[in-house]
């Protein structure tokens, strides 16, 4: 698989104001922040939530969310239960979610500092965007790494529409593989076009519903954790 | 002292976590208070001559030297809302970190050792200018503009408000805007010889009880 | 010290009325000084078990334009005072330009309590009135505080008003707030940011020492009135009405919400 090697930032004197220091100002390695993405509906809280009841026994994780209607995603994962509610927080973004993950990545930076605040060092934190549209994509500023999550019921021409999320994120994820037949979904053709888009860059398809469930992705996001503590 | 800073400071765009609020806006216009183009211009003239104000002095005080814990207490003292007190705090955190990435300096880095938790972001913001080799003028401006600014930006996205309307409302602001940033300046330097209590304390009943309603809702757009 | 003052074309009355209240050591309050003057009339009245109570009577109507008026109470260490007035005050038009101007100062030492409810203050048409109101209160002391403001007379356009309330706790500034409104105030004052049309607000600033420990969580009573905790053992209950029947109303309903010893010192 890829791995993109995140640079090395230079973190030095407390706090630090920059988001994208690999360093906390102790001189040791920061979390792991990974952005999740992707329209509405397509299974980016639903992919939260499984990788958190995935990693949660062997890492330190927490969980951001940018919510247009405040607190919805939140909500969610406070009821399901994936983690104790003081390691997930949301983030309030104006009416424009693509702002707090690329524009102004102020809130969420907070958000992150303030989870380690409260719960002390993490190893992993899983930022996820609020659904917007193909375009949305989260700063390097704020994420060492970006997941796209997209669903084959929004349509299997989306991977040959491209776009910077499908393009460039990190990961490409195609969910609710389940779906494929009922919507008249070609998953082979989803694969190919997302192939000529991205190049080498990884595509999982998954289905939450199946056994295998968000393993591949789990699987994914551990080889990020071991690159970035390498 | 470079004047273009200021077009830096001022500008929307600067990342400082101002996009998520709308200066009570989305409050005023789910109670009905704001419906027009000519209800938002009564609504930014009051929140410019009050909260406006005494952010724009607090500002221009903080460029000047006052020290900022105490302009932080004047602050404090002047908003009862703790939804408004927390939210002060938090964007005066994010503009300290966006500020210290964009004009690095032994100052803000001292500030931000002085107040982990944030200190109210118009205290921040005279710090930042002075920073950016701003004036205390400069300051108020910028102060007494982001508090109409705010709401008007907010009003054209809740209310679908025509871009231009909003923008001709902040137009015709500008001349109570001169004028607020002045006097800010004048109670500044006032402060500086005789202490906060010199700094205007003009407070909006309803801007600070809607604020209250406004965190207790779910599904608002923004956070104030 | 009461009397008429002449200056730059401008004559008004200067009055200043000095409460002190003390404990007399068995349980109950003394006032060793009450002393009233001219438009501020002082009376002792019935008070309670310990708590001294004491009515300010509006001798003359006031204040009026030009006029300087101020009012003066000290509570000593576990004293107890009430204090109220007989009728609402009117804010009348007077012969100079120069604003009326009407100054309370309130100081409460440690272990004191004082309840100060005047009725509202009624800013007639064409007057112009500045009211300061200073509180300072000991680590320990309590406070309660009741300010009503009441734009105009009935279906009457209001004067010209500046408010001006500033409390200190232990020496620590806890509130500091201006409201101007009427003729002649900062744009915007009756537009949707500030009063929104309403013609009553109104105050109730509370100081107990409970509030140290647990500070009263933010109430609100419907769109026009909160009760918060202030940066301090404070609280504040704000409301706006259209008149001064239902600002009143509003009040104690907030008043009945806060859970502290000041909130039942009101009931009892």
């Amino acid at each position: 698989m890829h791995l993109h090697h995140p640079h090395d930032g230079h973190g030095h004197g407390a706090p630090a104001p920059s988001g994208a220091a690999a360093r906390r100002p102790d001189g040791t390695r920061r979390a792991l922040r990974l952005g999740l993405g992707g329209p509405v509906g397509s299974g980016k809280t639903a992919t939260v939530a499984a990788l958190c009841r995935e990693l949660r026994s062997e890492l330190s994780l927490a969980v951001v969310t940018n919510d247009i209607y405040t607190r919805e995603d939140a909500e969610f994962l406070l009821r399901e239960a994936v983690l104790p509610p003081e390691r997930i927080t949301a983030v309030e973004t104006g009416a424009c979610p693509h702002t707090a993950i690329r524009d102004d990545i102020s809130a969420n930076l907070e958000a992150v500092e303030d989870l380690e605040d409260a719960v002390g060092p993490l190893d992993l934190v899983l930022l996820e965007s609020g659904g917007d549209n193909l375009t949305a994509t989260f700063s390097r500023g704020l994420v060492d790494a970006q997941i796209f999550v997209i669903d084959v019921a929004g349509g299997d021409d989306i991977p040959r529409k491209g776009g910077p999320g499908v393009t460039t994120a990190d990961l490409l994820v195609v969910n609710k593989t389940d779906l494929a037949p009922y919507v008249g979904s070609d998953l082979d053709r989803m694969a190919a076009d997302a192939k000529a888009q991205r190049g080498h860059l990884p595509v999982v398809f998954q289905s939450l519903r199946e056994e295998a469930g968000v393993d591949r992705v789990a699987a994914w996001v551990r080889e990020r954790l071991a690159a970035w503590r390498a | 002292m470079t004047r273009a800073a200021l077009l830096l400071l001022a500008d929307g765009r600067f990342p400082a976590g101002g996009h998520a609020h709308s200066g009570g806006a989305e409050a005023a216009v789910r109670a009905g208070l704001i419906t027009d183009a000519a209800s938002l211009e009564e609504f930014c003239r009051g929140r410019l001559h009050t909260s406006g104000l005494v952010a724009a002095s607090l500002a221009a005080a903080a460029a000047l030297g006052v020290d900022p814990g105490d302009l932080d207490a004047a602050a404090d003292a002047r908003t009862p809302s703790p939804a408004l007190r927390a939210a002060a705090r938090r964007l005066g955190r994010q503009l300290l970190r966006a500020a210290r990435a964009t004009w690095p300096c032994a100052g803000l880095d001292l500030l931000a050792r002085r107040f982990p938790k944030g200190a109210h972001q118009p205290v921040v913001l005279g710090a930042v200018a002075q920073a950016a080799g701003l004036e205390p003028l400069d300051a108020a401006y910028c102060a007494a503009y982001e508090s109409v600014g705010g709401p008007a930006t907010a009003t054209v996205r809740l209310l679908g408000l025509d871009p231009f309307d909003a923008t001709g409302v902040l137009a015709r602001l500008a001349p109570a805007t001169d004028r607020v940033a002045d006097r800010a300046v004048r109670a500044a330097r006032e402060a500086l010889d005789t202490g906060v209590d010199a700094l205007p304390a003009a407070s909006a009943p309803l801007l600070e009880i809607s604020a209250e309603v406004h965190a207790a809702r779910t599904g608002r757009l923004f956070a104030t | 010290m009461a009397g008429v003052t002449a200056g730059g074309g401008t004559a008004g009355v200067r009055a200043h009325a000095r409460i002190e209240a003390r404990p007399d050591g068995r349980g109950s309050t003394v006032l060793p000084v009450l002393a009233g003057e001219g438009p501020l009339a002082l009376r002792r009245t019935r008070g309670t078990a310990g708590e001294a109570r004491v009515t300010v009577v509006g001798a003359m109507s006031g204040p009026l334009g030009g006029d300087r008026f101020l009012l003066e109470a000290d509570v000593a260490a576990d004293a107890r005072l009430g204090v109220g007035s007989a009728a609402a005050t009117l804010a009348l038009p007077g012969q100079g330009k120069d604003p009326a101007r009407q100054e309370t100062r309130l100081r409460v030492a440690a272990g004191a309590a004082l309840r100060w409810e005047p009725e509202p203050l009624i800013s007639v048409r064409g007057s112009d009135l500045e009211l300061l109101t200073r509180a300072e209160v000991a680590e320990g002391g309590r406070l309660l505080l009741r300010e009503e403001l009441v734009l105009g007379r009935h279906a009457e356009p209001p004067g010209t008003l500046t408010s001006r309330l500033t409390l200190r706790v232990g020496g620590r500034l806890v509130l500091d707030q201006e409201l101007a409104c009427g003729p002649g105030a900062p744009g915007g004052w009756d537009g949707p940011a500030v009063l929104a049309g309403h013609r009553a607000v109104g105050q109730i600033l509370l100081v107990d020492p409970a509030f140290a420990v647990r500070p009263p969580p933010s109430r609100l009573l419907g769109q026009a009135a909160s009760l918060v905790a202030l940066p301090g053992p404070a609280a504040l209950i704000t409301a706006l009405a259209p008149d001064a029947l239902r600002l009143r109303r509003l009040l104690e309903e907030a008043l009945r919400a806060t859970a502290g010893p000041a909130g039942d010192a009101e009931g009892g």
